[in-house]
């Protein structure tokens, strides 16, 4: 599994790009794999989807379905594309430092 | 005299109604099943209306049928659960209570959810297969159709029977090949998952399949809004994909009923427990079926194998004994690929559908992931196994959960 320095942190990543450890994030890092996904810089917006994304996992041991992030955000579903543009369940929970969410079948 | 309700008398609610029927002693028990709607859909041979190989006439049968005569049935709509109270309020005027409540409301389409979709257009150049009239509408469409751009998409996950619109991709390649127009029309399968299918061996044999058969796939496109005008289908990020006749997925969700009683997630299923089918937030209510909010697939072979555990978990219950966390996410599933051959695939919650052969006593083994006549004839003999056998809750020569055997990795 890849480690990758970060922020001056050093972080495991699985085979598909996501954090191991949530609890090595913090803003810092979260810009830094952003950088990598092709969103240059995070704004405030970027920082309600990612907070809520990382309340979500920890209450749920899930990351939220785009359905439900912008039922419970408040973030309208274009919005959310626009910000995470290709995916913003999947490329969010990548820089919010959560695991990929359960896929459905 | 205690009291089960079951709410649902779609494949997984009839199923419950006749096992615990069987096993329930009528003294102890009093079983009532509740329902709006009167006919049974055999949902599985929609797929094969709008190619005529089926009629509607070929799939429906009255519910009752299939109910047995000790059970007392409700033909009405569900106005309101209340968990905590225990009751149950009824269209008709009627309240029902209960001690255990089973919950088999299951899942259906709703074409509103997204923009441009319902209009006009419905049903006239934008069809879904998940419901009787869109594929027979669909049937009268293909009819008289000239040919030109065939887009197919399921617009978000989950939904029913995953694997329903890439055989409707296989039969639509064969249909238009056998009415010699097959030159004539463009098939473009357009999915919001990374490939073919959910699962990596799965979707790379069938990305293959379509390939073969000269089918294009656009892959991780989100579903925004539709323009019924300009015919074009297109995604939260603004690109667009021209069709002339678009056959859609819409999104699925749980009953309304689900929502107004404040027992749903965002999509309206019930949080269940993954292995006992308990609902999670309620000690006497279960869970099955398309109902549920499990990472297993929504189709009437995992309702099977779930009815089997439920059963006896449902025994266990009021024995006040644990339950058994027996359900394994088991799914099985007969892919129709076209030209009289099919494929099939066998999984759960951790096995991802592997290659190799299914045994099955009397009928096996049929080969997995791979395509073969006899797994056709599988899906084809499999509504009668569905109307004489499955719904009466009749012993089946397979487990409720999967088995490696035969499997190749």
């Amino acid at each position: 599994m890849p480690v990758l320095e970060l922020a001056g942190k050093n972080i495991t990543f699985n085979d598909e790009g996501f954090m191991e450890d949530h609890k090595q994030w913090d803003e810092a890092v979260a810009r830094e794999i952003a950088a990598k996904v092709g969103i240059p810089e995070l704004n405030e917006r970027h920082f309600t989807v990612l907070n809520y994304m990382r309340k979500a996992y920890e209450e749920n041991g899930t990351g939220p379905s785009i359905r439900a992030l912008t039922k419970q955000s408040g973030i309208p579903t274009k919005e959310l594309y626009e910000l995470f543009p290709k995916g913003p369940a999947k490329k969010a929970a990548r820089i919010a430092g959560i695991p990929k969410p359960q896929g459905c079948i | 005299m205690k009291r089960l309700l079951i709410l649902g008398a779609g494949t997984a609610g009839t199923m419950m109604a006749n096992k615990l029927h069987a096993v329930l002693e009528p003294k102890d028990w009093e079983i009532t099943i509740v329902d709006e709607d009167e006919t049974h859909y055999y949902q599985p041979g929609f797929l094969f209306i709008p190619f005529g190989i089926y009629q509607k006439r070929d799939v429906i049968k009255p519910k009752r049928n299939f109910l047995p005569s000790g059970v007392n049935v409700e033909f009405a709509g569900i106005d309101l659960i209340e968990p905590d109270a225990q009751k149950v309020s009824l269209n008709n005027g009627k309240k029902l209570s209960y001690d255990y409540l089973i919950v088999a409301t299951g899942c259906g389409i709703h074409p509103e959810e997204t923009e441009g979709m319902s209009g006009d257009a419905w049903h006239e150049t934008i069809f879904d297969f998940y419901t009787v009239e869109g594929a027979t509408a669909l049937a009268r469409f293909f009819k008289t159709w000239e040919g030109g751009n065939l887009v197919i998409n399921p617009v978000e996950m989950p939904i029913k029977c995953p694997v329903a619109p890439l055989e409707f991709a296989f039969l639509a390649d064969w249909w238009f090949t056998e009415q010699g127009k097959r030159d004539k029309v463009e098939i473009h399968y357009v999915t919001p998952l990374p490939g073919a299918f959910t699962k990596p061996i799965a979707s790379d044999k069938l990305g293959d399949f379509l390939d073969r058969k000269n089918i294009h796939l656009t892959s991780e496109f989100a579903t925004g809004s539709v323009d019924p005008d300009k015919k074009k289908l297109i995604s939260w990020d603004g690109d667009e994909i021209d069709y002339d006749v678009l056959v859609t997925v819409p999104t699925n969700a749980g009953s309304a009923v689900i929502e107004r009683s404040g027992m749903g997630d965002e999509l309206n299923f019930v949080p269940t427990e993954k292995h006992t089918l308990k609902a999670k937030n309620y000690e006497n209510v279960f869970v099955l079926g398309d109902a549920t909010n499990l990472p297993s697939s929504k189709a009437g072979s995992v309702a099977h194998f779930q009815a089997d555990i439920l059963t006896e978990n449902f025994l266990r219950a009021i024995d006040g004994l644990p339950l058994h966390e027996g359900f394994d996410g088991h799914a099985n599933c007969f892919i129709e690929s076209g030209f009289g051959k099919g494929l099939l695939i066998d999984f759960n919650y951790d096995v991802e559908p592997l290659p190799g052969k299914f045994p099955l006593p009397g009928a096996g083994p049929f080969s997995l992931l791979e395509e073969s006549k006899i797994n056709h004839y599988g899906k084809m003999m499999f509504r009668w196994v569905y109307w004489h056998l499955l719904l009466r809750g009749a012993e089946l020569p397979i487990e409720p959960q999967m088995n490696l055997y035969g499997k190749v990795r």
